[in-house]
């Protein structure tokens, strides 16, 4: 099914204090690589940026794994009306499943904070605001200190790094959202109002924040292209399978012996993945029942299905789920899966915004039926009910989760459909039917 | 509705608040925040401020601290926003609180990954040690809130309480972390079992050169 | 012009048009809630979801996609219906099933589109979302379990009201519409929400309960709560009117009505003049119309005879009762009530020449002496219209809070001789300049000469425009200066003549001390202060029980028609001076109300064509130099007559909006 995929090296690895063993600060960061003559990276020329960060073959890492390249490039060469142009880093992890971010910021940041001068600088923007989700209220501190460091080396600001390019770098906090991970409802969020997705189009890099040009990206993606441009987008692309370039933080929760963050190539098997990192599966790989690989958006695949699957976009995507932020959530047979996706969908009505029908009104019917089919009490046909509201939501509503919440109980009937069944049946069995007595 | 928070009454929250106002350097702090923002675009540090007041009203109250009408009104002042557009701001986001909550907040994540790794003991531990999700402690030290994931999920199951993650919890860590903050001390925080952040239990599986001094890889490159 | 096809058909459809609205073109019924053409697009119900090609394959909510060259569109395929279907099902799982005690029932958009769009049944098991009441104030009255949150209320109250005082908390299913802090919204025109609300979550507090669509009679008329002249209709049932709505004008309202334009309809029953009275030994009582007829018969007044014509009052009353003047042998007519006495040689210098259409284009505009929220709420709309096209606003007058950014210049009338630099740099750079001066500033000497001089200073009159514009507030102003109701010097002298026979035509805001020797003739419909005041009293028709011509601010003439009978023994005002006419051996020239409109018409053939009357332009030479603060002519917007300050719900208003009563815990 897939290429085979060789073991990382350490040497190839580009968030290397990944565990934070070692200091965040400046000096730490830049004995480990980071800010090593940026300006030699700004001086490729921003065009030329963008066409290297192209034939990298980068994939937007915060799940919807558009080409970032691609995505810089839709932003104006020049501002025709005098609009400034903004880089908004997408810092609000919140997809259950997802915690790569987090360590990204705390351990490393100044990876991300460079890279969003290169990217801004590779853009035209003037700024970049860092979005970062309010709960990480730690990861915010090291980022505001980290900037600080920035600026006081002459990194950031007035003729950053030397370049004549004048560029601020600013931090903002969220304050519990999961919506304002989408990047029109983060926009607003930063414009002080309520996380409310907008409509598109107009689209971010027409008119986006302030009404201004902008692009939002997600942190890893930032973080990774200085590396990147220092040692050459072949060298990005030399990893992984064709269409699913690079090295990618995997975060892996859930039942397995050692869950952790790595960074691997992608594309590596699932298998793989687990038992070099983790430990194996809880009670050996016999008790795999099902695992949801790229965060709580994506569906479920069972445990046969994903043994050997590639850990990519397309690997994933073949098995009708997604790669999405790489967060693998995996669950041996002591899951009660009905409830593990039942909660999800809690997740989902908990952080729908309220704006729009089918979510407000569908993530609340769905988690309830969800709830019922859990314990049985529900009636055999509500499950294909429960299936049509799921198609009722998706694709109808203004941002995409609607589609996330959706997704997550296809995958479970899809897949799990006799384990409903049977606790429908078990319950009517034990409690007094209306139908028996007739 | 288990999400509608019992806003406190207005007549007494004026009262008690009315005078709000920030302490000198919560008043550089903020200016500090508007400036991040272009000129006129002051509306964007309403959710910082938001913050801020909270944890100022937390100081003064000994809590995590909430947000009476009249500090939203103070801000909404400060940033000439219209009182409504704050108010639905801050209803929002569900990390500022609506009415008074504890000397700590106990932010148990509940959501999948955490569920997967017992999160269910975790709110064991919570209940045996007295405290009802969604109220406070009679003694006012604890309220309880059940959140959704918190990103630390290869660290399941995890809490916030208050400004600070534990994460890698039993019934018996979180029991143990209640006990110490009820006595006045503060536990460990982060990891509860011996592990380095989001480090595979026992020992990184690469970067193992990390682990003892700060390596530089481009020698390899 | 792009062309796009429509179900198969193809049709070109203006530059900058929605999907939705190329589908209208094409005669395609596009179901829509938060939808609404006066509003910005929210694009939150997804009930307006179509299929467009090219695209992403699923359905686009065409309110917010704009068409261009080339799509596909399709109104009327099964992914369309599915949709549809399904967004109906998700608005309706959770809102009561109370049409039978709601009182948006037959005129609702959630069961219109049910019927048409809906599956017919539900497959919802769980509990339906309950929602608390939200207090919004003496009008609104909410039901907010039935809100779907559309958001055209907060959309409405921020954009068009300019009072962001409505507002969506919470999120996710919680989400819930409500006042700031469920205080009442301070707003002129907070009953509009009541019609933009698709549901039944926000309806008409003082209607609540009274009627059924279907049982309403309804008659096109004007509104005369001021000079805008709003297109209203007015439901009736039996011999009474039971609400005001406004009708669509883009020329004039628009699509809205003033909250006094709405309820003040529950004054029209109460304190009304329902016989005709004669005062005896100083007291007013009851008598006959013959009786009344008599009374005033006997009146030797020689020909010294004068009319003071009300706020209220249309045309044909005047009109009528200016011929009875004048077969009588005066000549005294007079409107301004309250003593303005300013020039009307020109009546285009006392008109809103620029129209209000018009002022929604201006680039610059000075405001003096006007509140324009309570003279004028509608005319105040239309600023903020032109502020989001970029103009810039300046006043002179008393600071009030206009619900837009202003640049306050002070509050002296010298200052419009000494305008300051910026005011005269922004009016240079304008291309449309516009003045409105308000009742605060006829009332000051010399200041009306004073804003005229600004025409030539400020350049007000350009190519194809003409920015000088007074503000009336009294329904009957234009109409009356029309017909001559203006004496020169005003009512002071009027009252100087010392008319002995003296009509007054629902004049409710004259100082009488002044008209002692007179004898008083009030033709009105209120007992007001004009009646009060009176020696005979003849009980006439409302605005709304009688036919009429109104000319507004803008020299618009404009026709209503008659919803209700006036109780008891009162009549047609136009009915009782002809009437009367005969008794006192001056019979007027028409037995009908046609024959009275042509008579009219062929005095100010204007009053005859409905549409802007043509004033043409001159500039009379008045004195300037006016000094001193302005003050607002009207003290309480919801008191500002007779049939208002018998509205309950008016009163009510004035107590809890202006006066700060609290009547919050009462509705609970």
């Amino acid at each position: 099914m897939s290429d085979v995929i060789a073991p990382l090296a350490d040497k190839d690895r580009i968030f290397t204090n990944v565990y934070g063993f070692q200091d965040w600060g400046i000096d730490a960061a830049m004995k480990r690589g980071d800010w090593d003559n940026t300006k030699a990276l700004l001086d490729i020329g921003q065009d030329e940026i963008i066409e290297r960060m192209k034939a990298s073959g980068l994939r937007g890492r915060g799940g919807a794994g558009f080409p970032t390249g691609m995505k810089w490039s839709f932003m104006p060469k020049e501002s025709k009306d005098g609009r400034p142009s903004f880089l908004v880093i997408n810092a609000d992890e919140s997809e259950p499943g997802s915690c790569k971010d987090r360590e990204i910021i705390r351990h490393d940041p100044h990876k991300l904070i460079e890279g969003a001068l290169v990217a801004g600088f590779a853009m035209r923007a003037r700024a970049a605001y860092i979005y970062i989700r309010g709960e990480f209220i730690y990861e915010a501190k090291v980022l505001f200190a980290a900037v600080e460091q920035a600026y006081e080396k002459g990194f950031l600001g007035k003729n950053a790094c030397g370049s004549g390019y004048d560029f601020d770098v600013f931090v903002h906090r969220g304050a519990g959202a999961y919506i304002c991970g989408e990047e029109t409802a983060q926009i607003e969020s930063l414009e002080g109002k309520k996380g409310q997705p907008r409509l598109k189009p107009p689209f971010p890099a027409g008119a986006g924040l302030y009404g201004c040009p902008t692009t939002v990206n997600n942190v890893e993606s930032i973080a990774v292209s200085p590396t990147i441009l220092r040692r050459g987008p072949e060298w990005f692309s030399s990893f992984g399978r064709e269409n699913n370039k690079g090295t990618k933080l995997f975060q892996i929760s859930g039942h397995v012996n050692k869950p952790c963050v790595v960074e691997e190539s992608m594309g590596i098997s699932f298998k793989e993945l687990i038992d070099r990192h983790c430990g194996g599966i809880r009670g050996g790989w016999d008790n795999l029942l099902a695992v949801i690989p790229g965060g709580s958006s994506v569906p479920l695949v069972p445990a046969a299905q994903i043994m050997d699957a590639p850990m990519d976009f397309d690997g994933l995507k073949a098995l009708g789920s997604g790669l999405g932020t790489a967060a693998v959530i995996v669950m041996d047979k002591s899951t009660d899966i009905v409830r593990a996706i039942s909660r999800l969908s809690y997740f989902y009505k908990h952080e729908s915004c309220g704006q729009c029908t089918p979510c407000r009104e569908g993530t609340g019917w769905m988690w309830r039926v969800m709830e019922r089919l859990r314990t049985g009490e529900a009636d055999i046909g509500e499950i294909d009910m429960l299936h049509e509201v799921t198609k009722q939501v998706e694709g109808h509503t203004i941002c995409a989760l609607g589609d996330a919440a959706a997704w997550p109980i296809q995958g479970l009937i899809r897949h799990f459909r006799p384990e409903i069944e049977r606790r429908i049946n078990e319950n009517k069995g034990s409690a007094p039917v209306m139908e028996a007595a007739e | 509705m288990a999400d509608a928070v019992h806003i406190p009454d207005e007549a007494e929250t004026r009262a008690r608040w009315g005078n709000f106002a920030w302490t000198a350097d919560n008043a550089e702090q903020a200016r500090k925040v508007i400036a991040r923002y272009p000129a006129g675009r002051q509306q964007s540090a309403v959710m910082p401020l938001l913050d801020l007041a909270q944890r100022q009203v937390g100081e003064e109250t000994q809590t995590q601290g909430w947000l009476p009408v009249p500090v939203m009104e103070y801000i909404a002042d400060q940033l000439e926003m219209p009182y409504m557009r704050v108010y639905e701001v801050a209803t929002f986001y569900t990390m500022y609180n609506l009415a008074p909550v504890g000397r700590y907040h106990v932010q148990v994540c509940g959501t999948t990954p955490c569920m997967l790794r017992g999160s269910d003991d975790v709110f064991s531990a919570c209940k045996n040690k007295g405290l009802v999700k969604g109220g406070t402690t009679p003694d006012g030290l604890f309220t309880l809130t059940e959140v959704e994931c918190l990103g630390a999920c290869a660290n399941a199951p995890m809490v916030q309480i208050n400004d600070d993650n534990y994460e890698d919890l039993t019934y018996d860590s979180m029991s143990a972390i209640l006990d110490d903050l009820a006595a006045g001390k503060q536990p460990r925080i982060g990891p509860q079992i011996d592990r380095q952040t989001s480090c595979p239990e026992g020992g990184p599986t690469t970067l193992r050169e990390m682990v003892s001094e700060n390596h530089d890889y481009r020698g390899e490159w | 012009m792009p062309k796009v096809k429509v179900d198969g058909v193809e049709l070109e459809v203006p530059a900058g048009a929605t999907v939705l609205q190329a589908c209208e073109l094409a005669g395609k019924e596009i179901p829509r809630f938060c939808y609404h053409e006066r509003l910005s697009i929210a694009g939150n119900c997804r009930m307006c979801l179509v299929e467009v090609k090219p695209g992403p394959p699923k359905p686009q909510a065409s309110c917010a996609l704009p068409a261009s060259d080339g799509q596909e569109i399709r109104t009327d395929s099964e992914m369309v219906k599915k949709a549809r279907e399904g967004v109906m099902e998700f608005l309706l799982i959770n809102h009561p099933l109370d049409c039978p005690i709601c009182d948006q029932g037959g005129e609702c958009d959630l069961q219109d589109q049910s019927v048409a769009y809906g599956r017919g049944g539900s497959r919802f098991e769980e509990n339906k979302r309950a929602v608390t009441e939200k207090y919004m104030g003496p009008i609104v009255k909410t039901i907010m379990t039935r809100c779907i949150q559309c958001t055209r209320c907060v959309r409405f109250a921020e954009e068009v009201a300019g009072v962001p005082e409505i507002g969506a908390i919470y999120r996710g299913e919680n989400m819930q519409i409500t006042t700031y802090l469920e205080h009442a919204a301070k707003s002129e025109l907070s009953g509009n929400v009541v019609d933009l609300c698709p549901v039944g979550a926000l309806t008409s507090k003082p209607y609540a309960f009274e009627a059924r669509p279907w049982e309403l009679r309804k008659t096109p008329a004007i509104d005369v709560m001021d000079a805008v002249g709003t297109n209203i209709r007015l439901d009736s049932r039996g011999r009474q009117v039971l609400r005001a709505v406004p009708r669509i004008n883009d020329d004039v309202n628009e699509e809205w009505a003033s909250d006094k334009t709405r309820h003040n309809v529950d004054g029209l029953v109460r304190k009304r003049l329902d016989k005709p009275y004669v005062r005896k030994d100083g007291k007013l009582v009851a008598a006959t119309w013959n009786e009344a007829f008599a009374a005033i018969a006997a009146v030797k007044h020689g020909g010294s005879v004068a009319a003071l014509a009300g706020d209220l009052l249309d045309c044909e009353t005047m009109f009528a009762a200016k011929l009875l003047v004048q077969k009588l042998g005066g000549t005294m007519l007079e409107g301004r009530q309250t003593g303005l006495a300013y020039d009307v040689s020109s009546l285009s210098a006392v008109n809103f020449n620029t129209t209000l259409n018009g002022i929604e284009t201006a680039d610059a505009i000075l405001l003096v002496g006007t509140n324009l929220r309570w003279e004028a709420p509608l005319v105040n709309t239309r600023i903020r219209k032109a502020i989001k096209k970029g103009a810039t606003i300046f006043a002179i007058g008393p600071q009030v809070d206009l619900t837009y950014k202003v640049e306050w210049l002070g509050n002296d009338a010298s200052l419009l001789g000494k305008l300051p630099e910026a005011v005269v740099e922004a009016f240079g750079k304008a291309a449309r300049p516009a003045v409105i001066v308000g009742g605060g500033v006829l009332a000051k000497d010399g200041a009306h000469g004073d804003t005229l001089a600004l025409v030539e200073t400020l350049g007000l009159i350009r190519e194809g425009w003409n920015g000088y514009n007074v503000l009336h507030f009294a329904a009957a102003r234009m109409g009356g200066l029309m017909l001559g109701y203006a004496a020169d010097g005003g009512i002071k002298a009027v009252a100087a003549a010392k008319p002995k026979l003296l009509f007054s035509l629902g004049a409710d805001e004259v100082d009488y001390s002044a008209f002692e020797s007179s004898f008083k003739v009030y033709i009105g419909h209120h007992g007001d202060k004009g009646a009060h005041a009176a020696d005979v009293i003849l009980p006439g028709a409302s605005y709304a029980e009688k036919a009429g011509t109104y000319v507004n601010l803008e020299g618009r003439v404009q026709r209503g028609e008659k919803a209700v009978f006036a109780p008891g023994d009162a009549r047609e005002d136009w009915s009782i001076l002809r009437a009367l006419s005969e008794v006192l051996g001056a019979t007027l020239p028409f037995d009908s109300f046609e024959q009275l409109r042509a008579e009219m018409a062929k005095a100010v053939p204007a009053l005859g064509i409905e549409g802007l009357a043509d004033y043409g332009w001159s500039m009379p030479k008045l004195p300037t130099g006016a000094s001193g603060e302005f003050s607002s002519p009207i003290k309480d917007f919801y008191l500002t007559n007779a049939i208002c300050r018998a509205s309950p719900t008016m009163q009510q208003c004035s107590a809890e909006l202006i006066h700060g009563e609290s009547f919050a815990e009462a509705a609970e």
